[in-house]
């Protein structure tokens, strides 16, 4: 094996590496003492961050063309470059949001931030796969680093029921994900990407083949969380502490929606035609559900779970439609998805009360008397998500939408239209409580420097996309294009 | 050059008293600096404006230049082009005169009269772009911008009508005027619209010259075919009639009388009201050639001189007396231009201009002397104290009555004389209408007169003692208004009805061969000639009658004729009727379509129906999440065998 033939996994190899040499400073740097801890969690914290800067510098210097490595089992091109730079930015605010509140919670241990950048590579291999097998091996990693993070805060009940229910549900999941891998595998002679797509050029596929890409899709929409496959997604939401949740609601979604855009498209894009009822069916309940099953919601993360759901279920019109305009809507409605959810969770972790975090919608109320800064800001981010021009939310939805009516999708993008309405009731509910209730205990007022310059970051994005939208638009566009063209 | 000065600069003075507007000042002594400010800056512009439509009359009606300065495109969209133009003719000439001439004398006086209120440069603001407007309405160069000055000044007229906003008394009548004057641009409205169709053009000039072509032509309207031309001016005058508070459309300008009252003497007394007239005589070109439409325009102008004539004569509110006599007065102009006497109308129109305003501000010092207070019969013996208005309200009187030499003599007979001229059944009815009217107009101004000033004072102790003449800033205008009162008529008689008066015009007024009332109004028998002043002299003999010498009288009449007291007190009823016919049944259809058909229907099954539907299927999805780790899993697999068997049931089966 020569070594440009490694080149194109360098940033992942490069990860890897850094990951052990974090680890290991890590643990020789671990001292007796309780407060020696933060300092390490501190310092490894940062230097996480800084990696993860590094290695989206190293992500784009490859992008230029399309390139193979390991028998055609990895592939970079322009859509992997697009979607990595999404993970790599949302593992890196995930560590910044978590800061404060894992030491405030006593669980300011280093090794979170080194498993954050382990589930990062995983994202990363799963957004690079081209074989199933390759796919299955970065998806296990990313998602047994996430089970060790959902449960971090292990003395807490909630945290180790969270850990346990998305390990047990995660492994049933991939189970169904291999064994329609295997039924694949069985009917085409092949687990490789390109192969399988010459293979499905000629003809209509076999029912077989087509029972294991539905099981396949079936594993993958456990892992963006897509009605019926969604269960987890609340409890583990709830129970998870909020950085985490935070992170699980952008990083492991972005790169989940990224692989199954990559796997629907690629291989089995020639049976569109085939596979996409099942996945109009999927988008269409997990937009229902999500803008629904959210107006009951008291718990803020639950509701963002709940939302998070609506949000993965407007991306996969983009795949329903199946071509060019609707990948580039997916990967716009990623970028935006992933500036408002970070921007919104660091709202919700300004929501401390006498040095406890509290996570109930009604302790919002009064936050636009006390905070009149962050509650403009997080009125910002639902109103975005609500869908209300000119904020960038309004832009990714009408992009999505508007693949949809070009390919003839009316019925899809009017239930889309419906649900956003409905989702929009409990998105200015959380508004409503912010600015016109009366707090009886207000919220504390200190807020952490790392989490005003993220929120003011995001919100800026948000409220002036429109001036450039094509600052996104056209890497989006690019992105799409490369897809399609392997 | 001169007439864009003119027109704007009372815009600007309104702009910058606006600016005031939101400066106030916390500090008293400050505040009144800002409000000295904002007068002396509107009064300024006014004045200006009203030497330059001086030096525009010179120039444009005696030595007869007219001309249109055009500004700038406004709209050029097809066969549809407008454009800001200034048209400045004779007859605008003569109403420029007339409208900067009365606002500045009423922006003056208003620094006396509104001196204790709290918002000054509002008032100074609204009254300069009172004018503004006024003054683009009538140097319009087409319909499009006569349109625009004309909705202009129903604005002002609502803002200034409702200026004391927290009365809801002004509130509802400035409402009142607004929606009353809608249904009367609706019609304006559509009048355009019909003149666009016909001549595929707005502009006045282009509309002048195809007229003859078009005389026969016919429009289309509800399946029918009607004579264009009559259609035209039929919408058209709908709206001269609400503008001009005409029978039906009037029953806003009593009630508008809730604005201070330096606004009804400029707008609902001297020019907005005459706006109607003003355009039936800029529109006489397509006047002259439908015989019907001017019938129309005679009878109403009658009926409602008349009409308005008979409620002033047992009215109370001192301005509610002079609103009803201007109502009566437009009434004479328009059956003026009925009968095709366009420049007699006119000339009413400028002669009522200065003595009605004189009237209102001159009532206006009055209800500023007895301290608010506007009802006559708790008036009274005040002509001792305010000798001054004393004199000037005569005057105002004398000239609104019709008795010589003063400018109402002039205007009223020539009038009279042209409707008689008319030789026409419609001339012959205006013509007995109008005497009877003149008759009562004389009565009631003197009813005014007396009730206001003598016999004994009425009022209470206080008020009494508190009675004082108003300051010079309120008397000046007064003076000033009177010696136009006095001399107007005399002077501009030859000038603008006299034998020489188609020089005069030129072209700005277009009357047929065949109409010959004017002429022959200076042939009239000499009866017809001093009928007028006979009545009018009656009238006044029976008011001293009534109310000095034997003030039993019109209390018996009351009494012995109770029904006919009541229909005129009540105003012929036209408010009661049409809050059966059309108010309350537009109540009550909103009130039904808002709560059954929005509320109970379109909320019950729209937005409240559907977000109890959602609330519900919440309720339910949570339910379905029970936290148990086999439920989720049973969910999975369920999921899964629910896509693999639908697939293969509608792809493979």
């Amino acid at each position: 094996m020569s070594i440009d033939q490694i080149i194109p996994a360098l940033p992942e190899i490069f990860v890897a590496c850094m990951i052990m040499a974090l680890l290991m400073l890590g643990v020789f740097q671990k001292g007796a003492l309780a407060d020696q801890d933060v300092k390490s969690f501190r310092l490894i914290s940062g230097l996480s961050v800084g990696v993860l800067g590094l290695t989206i510098l190293l992500v784009v210097m490859l992008a230029d063309r399309q390139l193979m490595a390991f028998n055609n089992m990895f592939v970079v091109d322009g859509f992997a470059t697009y979607a990595k730079v999404l993970v790599l930015i949302a593992s890196g605010c995930a560590i910044v949001l978590s800061a404060g509140y894992m030491e405030r919670n006593g669980v300011a241990r280093f090794e979170y931030a080194v498993l954050v950048v382990f589930a990062t590579l995983g994202m990363m291999m799963m957004i690079s796969a081209n074989d199933l097998i390759s796919l299955y091996m970065g998806l296990e990693m990313q998602s047994l680093s996430l089970y060790v993070i959902a449960s971090f805060q292990r003395d807490d009940q909630r945290s180790t029921e969270a850990g346990l229910k998305y390990f047990v549900l995660g492994a049933l999941a991939s189970g169904m994900l291999l064994y329609g891998a295997s039924m694949v595998y069985g009917f085409s002679g092949t687990t490789n990407f390109s192969v399988l797509a010459d293979l499905l050029k000629g003809g209509t596929p076999s029912v077989g083949l087509v029972v294991g890409i539905v099981f396949v899709v079936a594993g993958l929409a456990f892992k963006v969380s897509a009605v019926p496959f969604h269960m987890w997604t609340p409890d583990v939401y709830e129970g998870a502490p909020t950085p985490v949740t935070a992170f699980f609601a952008v990083a492991p979604k972005i790169a989940a929606l990224a692989l199954f855009t990559r796997v629907m498209m690629e291989p089995f894009g020639e049976a569109a035609d085939s596979w996409r009822q099942v996945i109009i069916f999927i988008s269409v309940a997990s937009m229902i559900l999500g803008a629904v099953a959210a107006v009951a919601q008291k718990n803020i993360k639950r509701l963002m779970a709940y939302s998070s759901i609506g949000h993965v279920g407007y991306a996969l019109i983009g795949l329903c439609v199946a071509n060019e305009t609707g990948v580039r809507g997916i990967l716009v409605y990623l970028a935006i998805y992933l500036v408002m959810n970070v921007g919104a969770f660091a709202c919700i972790l300004c929501m401390k009360r006498g040095d406890r975090m509290v996570e109930q919608i009604s302790d919002l109320a009064g936050m636009s008397k006390t905070h009149p800064t962050i509650a403009f800001a997080f009125l910002v981010f639902m109103f975005s998500m609500a869908g209300v021009p000119p904020l960038a939310g309004f832009f990714a939805k009408l992009y999505i939408f508007w693949a949809a009516v070009d390919a003839g999708l009316m019925a899809v993008a009017i239930i889309g239209v419906l649900t956003s309405v409905i989702g929009a009731f409990y998105y200015l509910r959380i508004v409503r409580v912010m600015y016109f209730e009366d707090a009886e205990d207000p919220l504390d007022a200190g807020v952490s420097r790392e989490l005003k310059i993220l929120i003011g970051v995001t919100a800026f994005i948000i409220c002036f996309f429109f001036i450039q939208p094509n600052l996104i638009l056209e890497p989006a566009a690019a992105a799409a294009k490369a897809l399609l063209a392997g | 050059m001169i007439e864009i000065l003119a027109v704007f600069l009372p815009l600007v003075g309104a702009a910058l008293a606006g600016v005031i507007v939101f400066m106030p000042q916390a500090d008293k002594h400050k505040q009144h600096k800002m409000d000295t400010l904002a007068q002396w800056i509107t009064c300024t512009g006014l004045v200006l404006s009203a030497i330059c439509a001086i030096i525009l009359f010179k120039d444009v009606a005696l030595d007869g230049n007219a001309r249109v300065t055009e500004l700038f495109t406004w709209i050029d969209s097809g066969s549809l082009e407008v454009s800001w133009a200034l048209r400045v003719d004779q007859l605008t000439s003569v109403m420029m005169i007339v409208v900067t001439g009365v606002s500045a004398m009423v922006h003056i006086y208003s620094c006396g009269y509104m001196h204790h209120d709290k918002s000054i440069p509002r008032f100074m603001s609204y009254l300069s772009l009172f004018t503004y407007f006024m003054l683009m309405l009538i140097t319009s160069d087409n319909l499009v911008q006569l349109f625009f000055g004309w909705e202009g000044v129903g604005l002002a007229s609502y803002l200034l009508i409702g200026f004391w906003y927290d009365r809801p008394s002004a509130n509802s009548a400035a409402i009142k005027a607004f929606v009353v004057n809608r249904v009367g641009d609706f019609g304006f409205a559509l009048g355009i619209f019909a003149t666009f169709m016909l001549f595929d053009t707005v502009n006045l000039d282009t509309i002048f010259e195809a007229v003859p072509g078009k005389a026969d032509a016919t429009l289309n309207v509800f399946g029918g075919e009607f004579h264009a031309l009559t259609v035209c001016c039929l919408l058209l005058f709908v709206g001269a009639m609400g503008k001009s508070a005409q029978l039906g459309l009037h029953t806003w300008l009593p009630d508008a009388m809730e604005g201070p009252t330096p606004v009804s003497a400029l707008i609902h007394a001297a020019t907005m009201v005459t706006a109607g007239i003003f355009m039936v005589a800029r529109l006489s070109p397509m006047f002259e050639y439908s015989e019907v439409a001017l019938t129309v325009v005679t009878i109403v102008g009658a009926s409602t001189c008349i009409f308005a004539a008979t409620i002033g004569c047992v009215q109370n509110d001192i301005k509610r007396v002079i609103a009803y006599s201007t109502c009566s007065q437009l009434g004479y102009m328009f059956f003026a231009c009925g009968v095709s006497a366009y420049s007699a109308g006119i000339f009413h129109l400028m002669t009522h201009g200065f003595f009605k305003a004189l009237l209102f501000l001159g009532a206006g010092s009055v209800i500023h002397a007895m301290s608010d207070e506007q009802d006559m019969r708790k008036m009274g013996g005040i002509w001792k104290h305010i000798k001054v208005t004393y004199i000037l309200m005569w005057i105002g009187s004398l000239a609104l009555a019709g008795i010589p030499p003063f400018a109402g003599f002039y205007s009223k007979d020539i009038v009279l004389e042209a409707a008689w001229g008319a030789h026409t059944g419609v001339g012959q009815y205006a013509f007995w209408l109008g005497i009877t009217a003149a008759f009562l107009t004389a009565f009631y101004s003197w009813r005014l007169l007396i009730m206001t000033f003598h016999g004994t004072p009425r009022a209470d102790e206080t008020t009494m003692a508190h009675v004082h003449e108003s300051p010079m800033v309120m008397v000046l205008p007064l003076v000033v208004l009177a010696a136009g009162a006095c001399l107007a008529g005399v002077l501009a008689y030859d000038l603008m009805v006299g034998h020489h008066m188609a020089e005069f015009w030129g072209k700005s007024i277009v009357v047929l061969e065949h109409h010959k009332a004017m002429e022959n109004a200076h042939h009239v028998p000499l009866w017809v000639k001093l009928l007028p002043l006979v009545v009018g002299v009656a009238g006044i003999a029976m008011a001293y009658v009534f109310y000095m010498f034997a003030p039993g009288i019109p209390g018996a009449i009351a009494a012995r004729f109770q029904g006919i007291y009541q229909f005129l007190l009540n105003k012929w009823y036209f408010d009661e009727l049409y809050d059966k016919v059309f108010v309350k049944p537009s109540f009550y259809l909103g009130r039904n379509l808002w709560k059954t058909g929005d509320g109970t229907l379109i909320d019950g099954l729209g937005p409240d129906g559907v977000s109890a539907a959602v609330k519900n299927i919440a309720r339910r999805a949570s339910a379905l999440q029970t936290g148990y780790l086999y439920h989720y899993a049973f969910a999975m697999l369920a999921g899964i065998v629910v896509l693999v068997t639908w697939y293969l049931l509608t792809k493979a089966g």
